[in-house]
């Protein structure tokens, strides 16, 4: 299967988890990106973690402009951002899997996000199987009750659940 | 009966090369991607070249799972472009040497992206073609599938939906 971020660090973000609980939040979710070299390109950052959930988000980047005419974000950054979200959530789910990887991602795009602001991911690991991950999540700017863009996604879950 | 003759090859390429290189130009994500366009006629195939910041998992390692979605996405967009500006472009309705990102017509808006992960993304080159299945006034449906060293092994595939730009009449 692939590759996304989440099998980048599976024992980190097991680690992350739990440390963060301890306290240590900030540095262990830092390190545990870092190791990601696409999620550090996109400087992305994790926000809250833990019980299958995550947050993560990413700073506006010119860069990243899909049409310059709008400087509107385009959407494989968005899914760039879900992906590693919806990973990042598996592998802090308490019965998840140590390791992951995507299988598929289905990205709905409700509307632009607006250039300058920063986006916010927050994916929730609602059901693990013993193969398989399944995950939603939602992608917000700065207008947080009206989202850019809805994931579903299924993940692998080598040694998860039942 | 005599037919006009045939436009001198090197006027046909310029003319295409530079529709293209205005379309892709447009995208500054691309840039930052590493994704460039071969072009064969109309047939146009997406060129991800392999650097670091693509990795996603670095003890394999292996492509990062929304680099691999990006490229997808980019490429049907540009495929799906491509098409809709292609008929207008041999047809003289588009001038070419003065087509710049901002004159261009507008890009079409992703509605849904579904990515189907198959293999492991290596850290190496990657390709992809897009096909249009449908595209009509407002809505086109697009697939796109992406390979590396064997054309038959795709290692990801997707199918997306796109909203149409206005267009004029």
């Amino acid at each position: 299967m692939s590759d996304t971020s989440s099998d980048a660090a599976p024992e980190a973000a097991r680690d992350a988890a739990e440390d963060m609980a301890a306290g240590a939040k900030a540095d262990v979710a830092r390190r545990f990106i870092e190791q990601i070299p696409h999620a550090h390109a996109l400087a992305m950052r994790i926000d809250q973690l833990g019980e299958g959930r995550a947050e993560l988000s990413m700073p506006y980047d010119s860069r990243l402009v899909g049409d310059p005419r709008n400087g509107v974000i385009h959407g494989g950054a968005v899914s760039a951002l879900l992906d590693t979200c919806g990973g990042t959530a598996v592998l802090s789910h308490p019965e998840g899997p140590a390791h992951t990887a995507t299988i598929s991602l289905r990205i709905d795009y409700m509307r632009a996000a607006t250039p300058g602001q920063r986006l916010v991911a927050r994916a929730e690991c609602y059901h693990v199987t013993r193969s398989v991950a399944f995950v939603r999540a939602t992608a917000t700017d700065d207008d947080r009750g009206h989202p850019v863009a809805t994931a579903t996604g299924t993940f692998t879950a080598d040694g998860g659940a039942e | 009966m005599s037919r006009a003759a045939p436009e001198p090859v090197q006027i046909v390429k310029q003319r295409r090369d530079a529709a293209l290189s205005a379309l892709v130009d447009g995208l500054p994500y691309a840039r930052f991607l590493g994704i460039s366009f071969d072009r064969r006629g109309d047939e146009l195939t997406g060129v991800l070249g392999f650097h670091e910041a693509l990795i996603g998992n670095p003890e394999l390692p292996a492509l990062h799972g929304g680099a691999t979605a990006a490229f997808l996405e980019v490429t049907a967009i540009v495929g799906l472009s491509w098409a809709m500006i292609w008929d207008d472009l041999e047809r003289g309705m588009l001038d070419a040497a003065t087509l710049t990102p901002e004159t261009l017509p507008r890009l079409p808006k992703t509605i849904d992206f579904t990515v189907d992960y198959l293999r492991p993304g290596l850290p190496r080159d990657a390709y992809a073609r897009a096909r249009v299945n449908r595209s009509g006034r407002r809505y086109a449906s697009v697939h796109v599938e992406a390979w590396q060293d064997n054309r038959a092994r795709i290692f990801a595939q997707a199918t997306g939906h796109f909203l149409m730009p206005p267009r004029d009449g």
